[in-house]
């Protein structure tokens, strides 16, 4: 079935689609679509979930981690300050192997205050143990909330689904909707391992010595490392039901490029016009846009990356006193290869500013004017 | 008091054996939080009019109901005087521990 919904809903059906069984949301701008169509679908009973009102998102995440432990399927969805509001309690979510999957839209931080896209919310978030997709289409996130439910129920590590706010989050586009039952068949019920149960009870959370804090972490980081190779293999499955490929980094014309973009979330879909309308005036681009954060793609990055002439990192983001996180992270995984590829970093776009193709013709310009980067942050679109 | 379970600590040799959520493991039954205290709760139950409040109260779970009287468990009671304070009787004292 195909619908015209906005970015916000997309989130909204994969949790339906993905027979979320416990839901405690808090609503937010630009997320509150999420969280209404949700509870409509709990009311119409469209959706057998629990809806669980709370008053913060902190509570939201608490709620999720006890309804997951005691073995549903849970979901939620934030934005921005709810979401640092939940910083806590995501190391929380992760530490005890919750699989609850969040949508979270990205929202610059405040002060100055703002409603408008930038992943600074998110990336701050990226030492807590979550898996972290971004999307950059409404279908892509119907189908990675899908896929996030079976990828986390599998290790036990919970996972976000990420879009731009009003890039994404309350633009309209096509999707096809996937069939309930081929879901179904696709994405099986809950079955932790280990639940909270009165029959068998537990603990959980509670006071861990030093003779086994550490083993639990070791575990976590081993569990996250079979995440790439489980993305992979889920993307396929799902791309044999549905025709739809995920994975964890879409490759644009990389092939042959002499200058690849790595991009993420909406401006990287932007990124391909940029380099389709470079690509006519005779730049080789391509565009390698990261759609699975964390765990971190090293091996498809080296894959793609080493082969091209130079890399331009678009960050639409900023670690302050370091650098862009994607250009940062790029960095690591290319550090000590053979192939010495020159990587340019770039900050654009904060505060919900537009990347527009014009955007990557400029950035395309000054890397490839020059043989090495001079800088590691070249700014685009200050006001100076 | 009833007779408590007896327990060998735990302590796994490989990260295999653990499980994978934080989960308890018996571990307070050998953690015995009690000796933090430094005031203790006496119940004079001569005053003591059943009522459960000290039971529903005490944050530690430290109070039981024995013969339907309340009974501190010391193992475990960290001398807050929640109870004491919440007692509609005052037959609740809080006193110095003694060593
Ligand atoms: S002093 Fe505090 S911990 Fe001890 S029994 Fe009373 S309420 Fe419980
Ligand atoms: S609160 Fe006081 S009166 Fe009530 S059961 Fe406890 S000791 Fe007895």
């Amino acid at each position: 079935m195909k619908k015209v919904i906005m970015g916000n809903h997309a989130l909204s059906w994969g949790a339906q689609l993905g027979r979320a069984q416990v839901i405690a949301a808090y609503p937010i701008t630009p997320q509150t679509q999420v969280v209404e169509l949700l509870s409509e679908m709990c009311a119409n009973k469209t959706l057998d979930a629990k809806f669980i009102k709370v008053e913060s998102e902190h509570s939201a995440m608490a709620a999720c981690i006890a309804a997951s432990i005691a073995g549903a399927r849970t979901f939620t969805a934030t934005s921005s300050q709810g979401l640092t509001l939940m910083h806590e309690l995501l190391h929380w979510a992760s530490g005890g192997r919750n699989p609850v999957v969040m949508g979270n839209i990205n929202r610059a931080m405040a002060p100055g205050w703002s409603i408008w896209t930038d992943q600074n919310d998110s990336l701050s978030q990226r030492d807590t143990g979550w898996i972290q997709f971004y999307c950059s289409s409404n279908q892509e996130v119907v189908d990675t909330v899908i896929q996030a439910f079976r990828v986390s129920e599998a290790v036990m590590i919970p996972s976000m689904v990420i879009l731009d706010a009003f890039a994404l989050s309350h633009t309209y586009e096509v999707v096809d909707i996937p069939d309930q039952e081929k879901v179904d068949a696709f994405l099986p019920p809950f079955n932790p391992p280990i639940r909270l149960t009165p029959t068998a009870p537990h603990a959980f959370g509670g006071l861990t010595s030093p003779e086994h804090y550490f083993e639990l972490r070791y575990k976590l980081q081993k569990d996250m490392e079979k995440v790439p190779d489980l993305v992979e293999q889920t993307g396929r499955e799902y791309e044999k039901m549905f025709g739809r490929y995920l994975g964890q980094v879409e490759d644009y014309r990389c092939e042959d490029a002499e200058l690849i973009f790595v991009t993420s979330g909406t401006a990287g879909y932007t990124a391909r016009v940029g380099v389709d309308q470079l690509r006519q005036e005779g730049v080789k681009a391509g565009n390698l846009r990261i759609k699975m954060f964390r765990p971190f793609p090293f091996a498809k990055v080296r894959e793609i990356l080493t082969k091209a002439g130079k890399v331009a990192v678009v960050d639409r983001n900023i670690s302050y006193g370091h650098h862009g996180v994607f250009y940062q992270e790029v960095k690591s995984a290319l550090y000590g290869r053979d192939h010495n590829v020159p990587l340019f970093g770039y900050i654009t776009g904060l505060g919900g500013r537009d990347i527009t193709p014009e955007i990557y013709k400029e950035i395309a310009q000054l890397t490839l004017a020059k043989d090495k980067p001079e800088e590691d942050i070249t700014w685009i679109g200050v006001k100076r | 008091m009833k007779p408590k379970k007896k327990v060998e600590k735990i302590v796994f040799q490989s990260e295999k054996d653990v499980p994978l959520m934080p989960m308890s493991l018996g571990s307070m039954l050998y953690n015995k939080t009690g000796s933090w205290r430094n005031i203790r709760p006496e119940i004079d139950l001569a005053g003591c009019i059943q009522c459960g409040i000290c039971w529903k109260f005490c944050p530690d779970i430290s109070i039981e109901i024995e013969n339907e009287f309340p009974v501190v468990n010391y193992d475990y009671c960290k001398g807050c005087g929640i109870c004491a304070e919440e007692c509609p009787t005052k037959c609740i004292a809080m006193v110095e521990e003694r060593k």
